[in-house]
């Protein structure tokens, strides 16, 4: 699949953002006063950038409202509504916070929730494409979610619980490459089923449809990016949990949490980045690769 | 809505005959020339006279080549478009509404006044049957000329969608596959009709016959037709004598 820009700044971003806002509305000693206003506000910033970027990859972005309609069918659309309850319903206890010291622990956890599965709707907006046989598999969620509160809890400054969510982040990306490797010839799909013809004997593309490239090529048939798989798992793995974790375990201070944070937010950049790139869509078999 | 129908009334659809497509692509260029001039936005063409032309297609032809075991391998023209499916995955992840499956016939169509472009449906279809407008960015796909079977419009010969109409083999058949007993569903069940990807639990309507079994020709041993190689002379024969030798 194309790793489009948008896409890779969307998901990271706002997940690491709702992530935070999870943590915010959990929190049993939420912050006040300034410092409620400063996790807050880069909270609702992070949540926000990401979706002005995914906005940014709509053709039509002017009609965005209407994917606020088909939430009973579509995840993506569950994710326009969760997303935009979540901040809703965040906002009462943001403030009580900030302006008054006293934060509202009800609409914090309905909120934290409402982040939670905000998360899991962007996952699962992959994670449902049963045509991208590597997404389509339950170690998908567990990478958005665990990224999402590991960096979340990273920002919050809850670096005990971020030490353990790095760990278990880095346990579900592994599981989700070696489980991913296998899905395409596990999902049944080749030339053979593509076409009908297998039972009649092996086939191979002999001449494509047309001499240039076209949509489908550009958006789903990405082979650049399968060819550096195997460093950007161990830059997705090193950066992304592992260094942060051994950081976590040194004695805390701002410096070590900070190279923390600026390690995790490279490494998710290429895990996303291969995340797109690597998956491979069963269309390509219509087209020999 | 983007739920899919519990059951369509009709299945309208086509059925592709791989053993007769010859490859021609007239029926590309038909329905790019009616879905160009027609319902919904026109597919563009990107770099048209440039060094790199694409554009907007709802069918296309592959050619594959089958190499078979004990016999000669063999060419099929393979054309492909919306499969109009049944349990279409491209109607259930769009946000907006804009896709949707007809009750009364099974059609699989865009609304393209709602579409938002976000191309999500075109990730979710496993045969690659949609295909973003680059200059409308809206999502276009094949309509089974919805504005030519019922269009009163037209003569009574020309109801049938633009691609079955130009095709000069009569290779393609449109009709309704929920009737066991319409010329289509026949056709299925006479040339044992197939699926693409079943495994991908689309249940497309769309189906296609397969190649017929050619005919095998006791071939006999071509080499021994041939003349034998003929004697080399002069400064030839004396090289080839001498490795010979050696
Ligand atoms: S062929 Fe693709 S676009 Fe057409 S109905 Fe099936 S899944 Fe949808
Ligand atoms: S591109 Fe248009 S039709 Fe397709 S899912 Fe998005 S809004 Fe729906
Ligand atoms: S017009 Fe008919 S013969 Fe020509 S490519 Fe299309 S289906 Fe095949």
């Amino acid at each position: 699949m194309h790793p489009a820009p948008s896409l890779i700044l969307f998901t990271t971003l706002s997940g690491l953002g709702f992530g935070l806002l999870a943590w915010l509305g959990f929190g049993l000693k939420a912050p006040t006063g300034f410092a409620a206003i400063v996790f807050f506000g880069l909270g609702y910033a992070l949540a926000g950038i990401g979706l002005l970027a995914a906005a940014f990859h709509l053709g039509h972005p002017e009609r965005a409202l209407l994917a606020f309609t088909q939430w009973r069918s579509s995840w993506l659309s569950r994710e326009a509504v969760l997303s935009a309850a979540t901040l809703a319903v965040m906002a009462p206890h943001a403030a009580a916070s900030a302006f008054w010291g006293t934060p509202l622990p009800v609409l914090g956890w309905l909120g934290g929730l409402l982040a939670l599965a905000t998360i899991l709707a962007t996952a699962m907006i992959y994670a449902q494409i049963r045509a991208v046989p590597r997404w389509h598999h339950w170690s998908t969620p567990p990478v958005f979610l665990l990224a999402a509160l590991a960096g979340g809890a990273l920002l919050a400054a809850k670096l005990t619980a971020a030490l353990w969510l790095m760990l278990a982040l880095s346990l579900a990306m592994v599981a989700h490459w070696v489980a991913g490797d296998r899905r395409f010839a596990g999902s049944g799909s080749d030339a053979g089923t593509a076409t009908g013809l297998g039972k009649i004997g092996k086939v191979r593309l002999l001449e494509p449809p047309h001499s240039g490239r076209n949509y489908l090529l550009r958006e789903m048939v990405h082979v650049v990016g399968r060819k550096h798989a195997h460093k950007l798992r161990l830059i997705a793995l090193g950066l992304g949990a592992l260094g942060p974790a051994f950081l976590l375990m040194l004695p805390a201070s701002y410096l070590t949490a900070l190279l923390a944070l600026v390690l995790h937010m490279t490494g998710m950049l290429a895990q996303r980045w291969l995340f797109f790139a690597e998956a491979e869509h069963v269309v390509g078999l219509y087209y020999g690769r | 809505m983007t739920t899919l129908p519990t059951k369509t009334d009709r299945k309208l659809g086509l059925v592709i005959d791989l053993d007769t497509c010859v490859g021609c692509h007239a029926c590309v260029i038909s329905c790019k020339g009616w879905n160009t001039q027609n319902y919904g936005a026109p597919l563009s063409d990107m770099d048209a006279y440039g060094a790199e032309p694409e554009g907007t297609f709802l069918n296309r032809v592959h050619s594959f080549e089958v190499t078979r075991e004990q016999a000669p391998p063999m060419v099929v023209h393979f054309p492909k478009s919306c499969l109009h499916c049944d349990n279409a995955p491209c109607v259930t992840v769009c946000p907006t509404g804009a896709s949707y499956k007809r009750t009364e016939d099974g059609i699989v169509l865009v609304n393209e006044s709602a579409c938002i472009g976000c191309g999500l449906c075109a990730w979710a279809c496993p045969y690659g049957a949609r295909e973003m407008d680059g200059a409308e960015k809206v999502m276009k796909k094949c309509t089974l000329c919805v504005d030519r079977i019922y269009n009163e419009n037209l003569p009574e010969e020309d109801r049938e969608p633009a691609c079955v109409r130009t095709c000069p083999a009569g290779a393609r058949h449109f009709g309704d596959l929920s009737d066991p007993d319409s010329d289509v569903s026949q056709l299925v069940a006479a040339r044992e009709g197939f699926d693409l990807m079943p495994e991908q639990g689309t249940q497309p309507v769309n189906k296609y016959l397969p190649p017929r079994a050619r005919d095998s020709l006791d071939m006999p041993d071509l080499a021994s037709l041939c003349d034998p190689a003929p004697e080399a002379t002069g400064f030839l024969g004396w090289l080839d004598r001498a490795l010979e030798k050696l």
